[in-house]
């Protein structure tokens, strides 16, 4: 595959991850007092790939090239709109529609990196944050009769689909794969566990798998070295005959296809589109999922926006009875301390907890949780002595 | 007719006018110095060589073509390469990666996307790497943190990267300033042995004396932005105009 033996037992760990992730994200039985922390429903899995495959494409910008667009939530956007634009039109099969997303994101990401990147540096992420902001804003007023404005867009029974036979009576337009629906799950009772098996989840893993297989490819070409050559030094970088605009761009792009892909996914998950996913927080976001996971390394992307996800939609959960009943076994008086304490850090005041790791994590990790992973490997590698490989670990040399 | 020519080249920058009527001629295979005391304009014309700046007046020929409005990548793929002052390498990137970047330049051009070919698999590049780093004497550091290297290891590293591109002209700007006497005298030799050993044009912007007289060919005296006078490194040394100008002083201050 043209890979390294090192990237190739990512690549199988990571696939393995992704085939059994029903299983591992769903570690406590149903009806249990944890069960609150499983994260094997297909909505949130589904959201953990694809939110990867954003970061992923970001992290091909932002980690070799080290600039960082404060706007790619807009080319998840644009593909998210082209998809569904699709699905109205030409068929519920989500292909078509997954292959569009990715193809508009790149030409309007083209559009926009090559305004943004005249300037670099604080300039280039303040302009792709005003074409962000500037995309939002139209799709939320001007643009209503493409983009549904505040309502947004979802596939109805009249529309054309010029590819699919008419629907059944009273039957709703569902987005597949040849015929395999996306929300179709297969749920699976053993002892108090349920594991499901969703057809769309599986779907998505397999186009995250395809698109780090991709990432690892570029990180390892010749193309791959030279974007860090732009991150490290342009000067000597211009000085030694190499135009670095065509280079950036071209990062640029690759990225902005990712984001679209990504935008595609998940109206092939969800068949709704709405402005709000092009917000300036969304971009943020996907900074965030990088420099927490570990920007310019193979996997910290997909952590990062693993465990974003996760808190996201697992800490936000957690509400004060839940609180009540964990502490429910101490003394009143510290019960209600201790639920006053913690009280802030979840709900709506996850982004709390978030921000506090965030924090952590730059402060004391620079290189994000992939650096952490390093961290306790050595650790346990010195207890170890003599015949261990150097380091096998994810980040790529630097 | 020299490699590079440059003919009444001005530059002015607000009231001070950096360099009045430079005209220079650097003849093919020959290793000339350019030297003047500090604000002579050693660094201006530089810049106006590399297209980094562009001059106000006049013309800049590098082997009969204009280099003015030109981007310094250009300028380099057209057989200019450029060591700085401080040497400018790829700090994050292994000493190996360094070395196959301009490799990858000068085989491929400005801009290549090739991104489907793993570095691995270009073994021409490699081997052609491999084979200026041991040139450099730096073979045994390939898999090195550049920018973990000693200052004179950046500097050879640094021309090293410029040679493997096989420039016609080398210009290299106060390659020793700030080098301990050992290094200083490394870098000497290696310049006295990449003048021998290839067909290139050296020019070289220097402060230190030793090192001029120690390389030179031929040497040009810039003072307030014109040259003074532009001779072989014995005249110079006898030359009183000169001696007024700069020598005096240097000697005055050592």
């Amino acid at each position: 595959m043209g890979l390294n033996k090192k990237d190739v037992t990512l690549l199988i760990i990571v696939a393995i991850l992704c085939l059994f992730a029903p299983f591992i994200l769903n570690p406590f039985p149903e009806g249990s007092a944890m069960a609150q922390f499983n994260a094997g429903y297909p909505d949130l899995m589904q959201r953990l790939v694809i939110f990867g495959i954003f970061a992923i494409g970001f992290n091909i910008l932002f980690g070799l090239t080290g600039y960082l667009s404060f706007g790619h939530a807009a080319f998840l956007g644009v593909g998210s709109y082209a998809a569904i634009w699709m699905m109205k039109l030409l068929t519920m099969n989500v292909i078509p529609a997954i292959i569009i997303s990715v193809l508009v994101a790149g030409l309007f990401s083209l559009l926009v990196g090559w305004i943004s990147l005249r300037r670099s540096g604080i300039y280039f992420s303040i302009l792709t944050l005003a074409f962000a902001q500037m995309s939002y804003s139209l799709a939320y007023s001007v643009l209503t009769p493409i983009t549904g404005g505040e309502t947004g867009l979802q596939p109805k029974v009249n529309d054309p689909r010029i590819l699919d036979g008419a629907l059944a009576a009273g039957e709703t337009p569902r987005a597949n794969l040849f015929g395999l629906q996306m929300n179709e799950s297969y749920e699976m009772a053993v002892g108090g566990w349920v594991f499901t098996f969703n057809a769309g989840y599986y779907m998505a893993a397999v186009v995250m798998l395809i698109a780090f297989y991709i990432s690892i490819r570029i990180f390892r070409s010749p193309f791959g070295m030279m974007l860090r050559a732009v991150k490290s030094n342009q000067q000597r970088l211009n000085y030694t005959g190499l135009n670095a605009k065509p280079y950036t761009l071209a990062a640029f792009v690759i990225s902005g296809m990712y984001a679209g892909l990504a935008g595609g996914l998940l109206v092939a998950m969800d068949t709704q589109v709405g402005a709000e996913r092009m917000f300036w927080t969304a971009s943020g976001e996907v900074v965030l999922m990088t420099i927490l996971g570990g920007a310019g390394t193979l996997i910290g992307p997909v952590l990062g926006a693993g465990f974003i996800k996760y808190m996201e939609n697992i800490v936000s959960k957690i509400n004060k009875s839940i609180l009540e009943q964990w502490f429910a076994f101490m003394p009143d008086g510290i019960e209600d301390l201790l639920i006053t304490l913690v009280y802030p850090f979840i709900g709506k005041g996850w982004h709390l907890t978030l921000g506090i790791l965030f924090m952590l994590v730059v402060i004391f990790l620079p290189g994000g949780l992939v650096e952490g992973g390093q961290r306790v490997g050595r650790l346990f590698k010195r207890k170890k002595p003599a015949d261990d490989k150097p380091d096998g670990r994810t980040t790529p040399a630097e | 007719m020299g490699i590079l020519e440059v003919k009444n080249v001005g530059k002015r920058f607000g009231g001070l006018q950096a360099l009045g009527d430079v005209n220079l001629s650097i003849a093919e295979n020959s290793v000339h110095a350019i030297i003047g005391p500090n604000g002579a304009g050693k660094s201006t014309l530089l810049n106006c060589l590399v297209g980094k700046l562009i001059p106000d007046t006049g013309s800049v020929m590098f082997d009969g073509q204009s280099v003015l409005g030109r981007k310094p990548y250009e300028i380099n793929q057209m057989g200019i390469s450029r060591v700085f002052q401080t040497p400018e390498i790829f700090a994050d990137l292994s000493v190996m990666e360094n070395m196959m970047i301009p490799c990858f330049a000068k085989r491929d051009g400005a801009f290549q996307l090739n991104a489907i070919s793993s570095i691995p698999s270009q073994r021409d590049m490699i081997e052609r790497a491999e084979h200026m780093l041991e040139d450099m004497n730096m073979a045994d550091k390939r898999e090195m943190h550049a920018g973990s290297l000693s200052r004179g290891d950046k500097r050879r590293l640094e021309i090293g990267m410029c040679l493997s591109q096989e420039p016609r002209l080398l210009l290299l700007d106060e390659p020793t300033a700030g080098m301990a006497r050992a290094d200083t005298n490394n870098t000497i030799d290696l310049l006295k042995q990449i003048s021998e050993d290839r067909d290139i044009t050296i020019a070289i912007i220097e402060h230190d004396m030793h090192v001029v007289f120690s390389l030179a060919e031929r040497i040009t005296v810039l003072a307030q932005g014109t040259p003074l006078v532009e001779d072989t490194p014995d005249n110079i040394k006898g030359n009183p105009k000169v001696r007024e100008a700069y020598l005096g002083e240097t000697q005055d201050a050592a």
